[in-house]
Formats: C-alpha cells, structure tokens, sequence
C-alpha cells in the first residue's frame, strides 16, 4: 500500500504537466504545493478539494469521517447537478467526538457505513479522511476494505487530509483514489466508435447539459464525465472511451494521463468556454474518435454543426455587440477558465483591464498573453484592498469574479457577475456564451446602479466624487513628501506569498543578490508560488541597467 | 416538559449541527477592528468563510494560521507568530480573535503559552488585543463557541474590579447567536427609547447588517470597541439574551459586580412585556406610547392569528436558544412542536413544551417532519421540504438561499407580530379547498388529505 506522501510524490512528478517538465529533480521533489502564509492564505484545503472533485458522482454515498466542521459547515454547498440521484447532495459525516479522537473512531466510521448501506443502499460508499482522524492514526484503507468485503459493495477511501496542501491537491489525491479503486472496475453494457471520456467538468449549474446536446446530434456518447451528473457505473467503466477530453488542466491531469498511460485512451485538453474553444474542442473530439476508428464521415457533420450553431450563436450575441463594445471588464478568476473565458468576453467586444492568475499555470499566463497583447495587465494575487481601489477608480465597469469577492465590487457599487462555482448561471458550449454576454448587458445597464450611486440627500458630493478627493489627496500628500513616497513605493508588495516588498529585494540586490534564486534565499521572494519571479527578474535587469542600485534615502 | 435524547447513530445524515470555532469567529465578528483566526488547517476557515458569506452576503473577515502537517505535529507557535504578524501588517487590526479547531487541539497546542511568548517577542503588539478561545471541532455546537467566546472577550478586555461609580443609564446587552443585525438593531432602538445607552456585546449589527462602508477594511467594518467592553464593568446593569449568555452574563458580574437579568427568549407577548417592565424600572421612565401602540397590534394580531395557529403541528431544527424561543412562542399560539431537533446540551430543552427533544441531525427531523404542518429550520432544510411537501420556514443560520438573513426580525412586539403574519400567511396558503368527495368515506380510506399522502413519501424515493 502508497503511503500517503508517496501518494503526494507521485502526484507532484506528473509528466504531463509542461510546468513540472521545466523544473529540476529537487524542485520537483518539493512540489507545486506552495507554503501556505498563516495569517494572508485564502482558499479551500486538500480535503475540500477532494470533495469537489467526486461530489459530482450522482449517485453514491460520500461520507466524511472526521469532527463536524468538515461536512456540518460545507455540505450541499455547490451547484453541480443532478439528471438522475440527488444522494450526493445528502451530507453524511461519522461527526467524531471528544471519545473517538481518543480512543479512535474506526468503530464509528464502520458502523457508519453499515447503516448508509442498510438506509441508502447506494452503487458505492466513498469514504473521505480529514485532519482529525488521520492524526489519531484512523486506518480508513484497512476500515473500508473490511467493510467493502462484508458488505459486497465498493467503499472507496479517499485519502486527502484537509493539512496536506489547498484545494487542487486534493482534485488530484480524489483522481488517484478513483483510478486506484474504481476506473476499470465495471464494463459498459455496449461500447461504439463514439464513446467518450469528460474529465475535469463537474456540471455545474448544469453546463455539461449546455454542450450535451450538440454530441448527442453527433451521434458522441459521453460514456463518463469524471465527475459531473456522473454515475458510480459510468466512472468504473469508463476505460472503454475511445478518447477523452480534459476539461480542467490543473484538476485531473493525473487521472487523463494515466489513463491514456493504462488504457490507451488519447486525450486533448480544452474548454466548453467561449464560441472559438466550442468548436475547437468539438474538432478536436471529432478528430480523435476519428482516429481511433470513427467513420472519417464524423468530421463533415462536426464542421456543418460548428458553422450552423456559431452562426447561430454570433447571430444571437450581435444585437449585444454594440452596447458592450469598449467597456472595461476586470477578471478575477479561479484561473483555470481565466483564459477561456477572456477569449469569450473578446469576443462579446469588451476589454479586459485585468484578470487574477493566482491559481493558474505559467502557461496559463502566456495563453493569457496572447490573447490580450504583451502589455496585459495581469493582476497576480490582488488584495481586496487593490481590488476595491481599481474598482474606486472606475478603471473597470464591471467585476467577474467568484462568490467571495463580490461584495468588494457592490460595495463599490460596480457591477458585478459570479462566474465561480456557486454561480446560478451556466455559461458553456454556444448556448452559455450567449447566456454570458446577455447576463453582462443585463448587470451593466441595470438602472439601479444610477439609484445607487446617487448621494444622501443630507450629503453634498457623490460616491465618486469623495472617492476621487481621497485619492487625489492620498496621491497629493506622497508628492509632497519624498520620504513617504519613496518609503509607500518601497512598501510595495512583490511576492505574496512570503510577503516581500520592493523595498526588501532592492535591498537584497544591493547586497549582491544578482540573480532569482540569490534573491529567493535572501528574502523568501519568489519560492513560494513563483509568480513573482518574473518581476524580480525585471527589477534586476533594471538594477543592472542603471548599474546600481541607487541607496534608499535616508528616512 | 421534554425528555432529552441524543440520537443512537453513528452517521450523522444532513447535518444540523455546525462547528464551535465558527460559532466564536460569528462572535468576533460583533466587534470592532477585529480579525477572527481559526486556528487550523485552511479548510477550516475557508468553509466558515464561505458559509458566513453565503449567509449574510457581505465580505467576512476570516483568517487562517495555514497549519499544515508538519506544523500540526510539531506545534503551531510559529503558525500562530506569523499569522498574527502578517495579520498586524496587512489589516491593521484592533482585535485578533484566535478560535481552535480539532486540528489544534488533537495535538494539544498550548496557544495561552503561545501568546505569552509572542508578546514577549513583540512588544509592539501592545495595543493590540488577542484573544484565545478553545473551541474543538469534535466538542459541542456552534452556540457553544459563541458564548464561550462572548465570555473570553469580557475576560480579556473587563478589568477584573469592582467600580467606585457606575453610570446610571449604561446597559450592557448580552445578544446570543440566534439574535440577527435586524434583532440587535430593534433592542437597541427599544432600550434607547428608555433613555438608556446600551453597549451590545457582540454587536453584529455594526458590522454585519449589510451597510455600505466609507471606505474599504479588511477587519470587521463595526462592532463594539475594545474599549467598549472595557467600560462595561461600569455600567449600571446587564441584560443577556440566550441561556448561552449565562456564563458571559456571569463572568461579568464576578469580575465587576454588574448585576443582570437573563431572557431566555424574547418572541412572543409574556417575555415583551417583561423587558419592557424591567427597561421602565430601570430608566425610572413610563413606557414610551410607540411600545403601547405596538403591544396592542401584537396583542390583535395573535387574536387574528390564532385561527391558523390552533393545533398546528410543526417540526423544528434549531439550535437550544432559538428552538426554545419559537417551539415556546408556537406553542402559547396554539400550535403543536411535534418535532424538535437540536444540536448541543442546554438547561432551556427540558423546558420545551412538546415531548421529546432530539440531539440530532436533519435526517432525524425529516423522518419526525411527516404529517406536519410545518417545518422551521436553516436552509438546508429544504432537501427535506422537497422530499417530504412540508413547507419550509427558514430561521437561523445558515441562510443561503434566501436574501435579508441578517434583517429577520424575531424579537420585540414588532417581531413577534410579523413573524405572526409571515409564519399564519404559510398556513393560510396550505388551506385545503373543499371538494364535493372531501367528506366521502372513500377518501378517508384513501390515505386522507393530500398532505398526509405526500408526507408519505419515503425517503427512498429521493435517489
């Protein structure tokens, strides 16, 4: 049996990953799991992410085993829905107490999954460790083979403890928990030519049933979406697909490379997400299946559908085109949709002034690039305070973002679109770009933003009005006094991970840091997540331009 | 008179319950200038934050010490040092209030050692206060971190000492979790009318009652001050709301000799007319005319009400001080609590008119929900209200699905008249037309009313 950090080994030295390509053995050896910063860190943890990633399966039973904040504060949170069960929306926690913290909770946790079964009777019991028990030393492995062999039935153990690493290491431990116990374990009834593999769309807000349609016109069966309206037989006997597609490069990658690695299945990474990666991900599932067998007849009516549906969608979206024309649209994104989704807003005729790549790969970054020009302005690990500002500034007329930055955006009394996974509103395939520009023309020309942003009658000046007289005066009161300015620039952060300001790697460039890694050992900036690095190449390139560093004034 | 059970299973279905550290962040988040910390592993924090956000629609000032597992076996000092370091430098904040989780307290970390250490290391921190609270995940319920904390907050910041003089019109109100910003916002409007000053601790209402800020902050965007609670060993009295404000209530009269009086619910006509007896005592002032106009519309409305009330069955899961508040205002309506789930001990469940209280979960109320009239719960009842055709009426937290959580109003005579209209309307709706067969003896052999037929429904059915 893999240990648990074997497991998380494995996972870091993924081959199909460009970006772990590039790095040598030590640094692969560390991982992509950046050191959280106690303190500044947002975001779900391993658990979490292991969670979303299989939740989606309709119909089986997921059990948490740990205290009750792990499922009691979480559960039935997320939009992904349902054709069929709605199991998977049931919240089923072993909820341990101050007793099996001590004297373990492998009792409970069996007991548990004996009376899911006898209450429930579902295809499968997935069983999720967390903190706690994993801690006490809770064997969940040894729990759910003993009761996967009384039982007759598949109890997976989802190994994923929430202190492990964030959200997107936990996707990939769910990805090694299913290929390790599930895929593979069931056939199909039939299999066709047709038969595909989804990997990485969860169905939320129903956005796999946006683009479903049109495969099935195809004559294409999505034998198994990994995990989206999923069912437990699909996912077991999805290594019969002839191809796949990727649908959420960072989520599960694993899972798509080994199964192309064990099973021979070919698979193309792409997007449901704006009207160009629609068609593109159509050909190329089109391409694939053609490979693999498929009539070469396939291709001619994937081609006459895109030219009939893009049509269609353009002949939809021009009415919009015109009014959003030239307006400014600020991004926060997860990441992994940032680029799909920029070239989709394009597309509607609006500017991007900025889009968060927290999460996103560096390759990510430069799909960005090239689709917004060199000079894009991309906005790493903006603090809410910067967003608010930009916002204040009106620099942007409207905010894309998930859930919890929006009431930075309301607040400032800008509009605002919910484009993460709590979003109500599907935005995939033809038919979710429509969806998309409609619910931007809709949040920008709503009249209420005129009601809102009028001032109390008791109160002479307008929002923006004070916002722009506070600014003014905050930039005024710098310009008369170097000191604060120079010491306001230095303060400027850099790397957010570790918290590294301007002023630090100057400081450590004078010193004699002359390269990324010099200056990483002297003030920790750049090895936390890397996005930095870039910058700090920059600021050294200057530094040797103007030969040297000028010494900070003296305050 | 109830008899208090704790459910038999080892599976918890659907949960009721939520987690203490959260519980003690919601009351961090009453005061000023404060940033709550869990401290634990990420998750911990992201899902409160997202729970809270979902709940009151407002950006939530929650943090995180990042624990991961190597720090979680060696200890979390470091952890601890830095987050409130990068706390003090990124949100400039008046309070740190720092919440366990099982994570922490699995391993045994001694964070009051802790915090000694990193006030020696940093005397720059001194004015900054840091408050600690245990709060295990696998230990008691969300009200439970939420007194425990509201007391911590009077330990830390009330001199421990009897005052020479005490301002007569100073009211300290202890407000427990199950009151909103819209309940806090009331009371105080109430107590003001008396000519008295209260001093809510915590006050939700400053900060989490949806108002637009003038600027942007990263802590909490109001709330009672530090120097707030401070003062409050010098007031005349203490008002606490919610058998879960006892100790806090307590706690403040050891160390200040503040005397008080405890509510434990304030919905409904009898509880009313005690505080304001006790407010007119108190201020030495008549009762304000607005409060007599009010009690004579509450007093009609329960008249109007009653028809649709009488014999009611209802089915409630909620936590202690909020259960006992509605399944006690129901029951002097005229309505029957057939079903009452919660989450944690407390000495109000045995006072609750009906026969059995269940610490449990969702799943234990659905199966008690059939053949009920209504269910009151938070939102995640609604799987069960779909399963079951009982409608649902949400109370408590969290409330995701619905707008204007923190504006619900449940105390007062106000309160307790819309709440008569909101919960008698949903009655109403639920009235069975007549038909030509409704008195046939066939139909009565057919399973009864539609109601009944659906109620059957099993849970099976749902998957």
């Amino acid at each position: 049996m893999a240990s648990l950090s074997d497991k998380i080994q494995d996972v870091f030295n993924e081959p199909g990953c460009d970006k772990n390509k590039g790095k040598s053995e030590k640094e692969r050896k560390k991982g992509c799991t950046k050191q959280l910063a106690p303190g500044a860190a947002a975001g779900g943890c391993a658990f979490d992410g292991a969670k979303i990633a299989l939740q989606p399966i309709t119909d089986v039973a997921h059990l948490v085993h740990g205290p009750i904040a792990c499922e009691g504060n979480s559960w039935d949170n997320r939009g992904a829905k349902t054709s069929g069960s709605s199991l998977y929306r049931t919240g089923f926690t072993t909820d341990i107490s101050e007793n099996d913290v001590v004297f373990g909770g492998e009792k409970r946790l069996y007991r548990s999954i004996k009376e899911i079964i006898d209450k429930y009777d579902p295809p499968a019991v997935f069983v999720y460790q967390t903190c706690v028990p994993a801690m006490t030393g809770d064997d969940i492995e040894a729990v759910c083979k003993a009761a996967a062999a009384k039982f007759n039935k598949p109890v997976i153990p989802v190994i994923s403890p929430g202190f492990v690493g964030p959200k997107n290491l936990g996707n990939k431990l769910a990805g090694e928990a299913i290929l390790d116990h599930v895929i593979g374990t069931q056939e199909p009834e039939y299999t066709t030519p047709y038969d595909i593999n989804i990997i990485g769309e969860y169905n939320l807000a129903g956005e796999l049933w946006q683009v479903k349609p049109l495969l099935d016109e195809l004559g294409i069966r999505i034998l198994a979406c990994i995990s989206g309206d999923a069912k437990y037989h699909e996912v077991a006997s999805s290594h019969r697909a002839r191809a796949a597609m990727m649908v959420c490069s960072k989520a599960m990658i694993n899972v798509t490379r080994k199964m192309e690695e064990r099973y021979g299945i070919p698979f193309f990474e792409g997007s449901f997400y704006g009207i160009g990666d629609m068609s593109d991900s159509l050909r190329e599932i089109a391409r694939l299946l053609i490979e693999r067998g498929a009539p070469a007849e396939l291709m001619d009516r994937t081609d006459a559908l895109i030219t009939r549906e893009e049509a269609k969608a353009w002949a939809r979206i021009a009415p919009y085109r015109e009014r959003l024309s030239g307006k400014r649209v600020l991004l926060i994104t997860g990441g992994v949709k940032s680029w799909s989704v920029v070239a989709a807003l394009q597309e509607a005729g609006l500017d991007i002034v900025g889009t968060s790549v927290k999460k996103s790969t560096k390759e990510d970054k430069e799909r960005i690039k090239e689709l917004m020009g060199q000079d894009a302005h991309m906005i790493d690990d903006m603090t809410p305070r910067e967003m608010y500002k930009m916002l204040r500034e009106a620099r942007a007329d409207i905010m894309l973002s998930g859930g919890r930055s929006q009431f930075i955006a309301l607040k400032a009394k800008m509009p605002w679109l919910d484009i993460n996974q709590e979003r109500h509103h599907a935005y995939a395939g033809y038919e979710g770009m429509v969806e998309l520009v409609h619910e931007i023309d809709k949040a920008l020309y709503n009249p209420v933003w005129e009601q809102v942003r009028r001032p109390a009658p008791w109160e002479g000046k307008s929002w923006e009005e004070r916002a722009d007289e506070a600014i003014a005066a905050e930039a005024a009161a710098l310009a008369a006094d170097p000191v604060a300015a120079e010491a306001a620039r230095r303060d400027k952060q850099v790397c957010s991970c570790n918290l590294v300001s301007v002023g630090a790697i100057e400081d450590a460039i004078r010193d004699g840091a002359n390269d990324v890694a010099a200056i990483g050992k002297a003030t920790a900036a750049g090895t936390g997540c890397g996005g930095c690095q870039e910058r700090i190449a920059a600021m050294l390139e200057a530094a040797s331009n103007a030969s040297a560093v000028a010494a900070p004034q003296a305050a | 008179m109830a008899r208090v059970t704790v459910s038999k299973k080892s599976c918890a279905v659907n949960p009721l319950k939520m987690s203490q550290p959260i519980g003690g962040a919601l009351a961090f988040m009453g005061v000023s200038g404060c940033m709550p910390v869990l401290h634990g592993s990420q998750g911990c924090t992201s899902f409160g934050l997202v729970l809270f956000v979902r709940h009151f629609k407002e950006a939530i000032p929650l943090q995180t010490t990042a624990m991961n597992e190597v720090a979680t076996i060696l200890g979390g000092l470091d952890n601890i040092e830095q987050a409130i370091l990068n706390i003090v430098k990124r949100a400039k904040p008046q309070v740190i209030g720092i919440c366990s989780t099982g994570v922490t307290e699995t391993k045994g970390d001694d964070v009051d050692g802790y915090l000694q250490l990193v006030r020696k290391r940093h005397p720059e921190l001194v004015d900054i206060g840091i408050v600690y609270v245990s709060t295990p995940d696998f230990k008691d319920a969300f009200q439970d971190g939420f007194g425990k904390t509201v007391k911590k907050l009077i330990e830390a910041f009330v001199p421990e000492e009897i005052p020479s003089r005490r301002a007569p019109q100073r009211i300290n109100v202890l407000a427990g979790c199950h009151l909103t910003p819209g309940d806090i916002d009331e009371l105080r409007d109430i107590i003001e009318a008396f000519g008295l000053e209260p001093t809510f601790l915590p006050d939700l209402s400053g900060s989490l009652d949806g108002h637009i800020p003038d600027d942007f902050t990263p802590t909490t965007l109001g709330g009672v001050t530090k120097e707030d609670i401070a003062a409050m060993g010098s007031a005349a009295r203490t008002i606490a709301f919610g058998e879960q404000m006892r100790e806090a209530a307590e706690a403040l009269q050891n160390r200040a000799g503040v005397p008080f009086d405890l509510f434990d619910r304030l919905t409904g006509l009898e509880p009313n007319d005690e505080l304001i007896s006790l407010l007119s005592r108190i201020s030495g002032r008549p009762v304000p005319l607005r409060f007599r106009r009010q009690r004579g519309q509450l007093v009609d409305a329960m008249l109007d009400g009653h028809f649709h009330f009488g014999r009611k069955r209802v089915a409630i899961g909620a936590e202690p001080d909020l259960l006992f508040a509605i399944s006690q205002w129901l029951t002097e309506m005229g309505a029957e609590v057939t079903a009452a789930v919660t989450t944690t001990h407390s000495p109000v469940l045995e006072r609750i008119m009906t026969e059995e209280v269940l610490i449990g979960d969702l799943e234990d109320l659905e199966h008690r929900v059939v053949g009920c009239d209504l269910m009151i719960t938070h939102s995640h009842g609604r799987q069960a209200s779909e399963r079951t055709g009982v409608p649902l009426y949400r109370m408590g937290l969290p409330m995701f699905d619905r707008i204007g959580a923190a504006h619900e109003l449940s105390v007062g005579y106000r309160g307790t008249r819309d709440l008569i209209f909101k919960l008698g309307n949903l009655f109403i709706d639920r009235m069975h037309e007549p038909t030509p067969d409704t008195w046939r003896e066939e139909s009565a052999v057919n399973g009864g009313t539609p109601l009944a037929s659906e109620a059957d429904i099993a849970l099976r059915s749902a998957h």
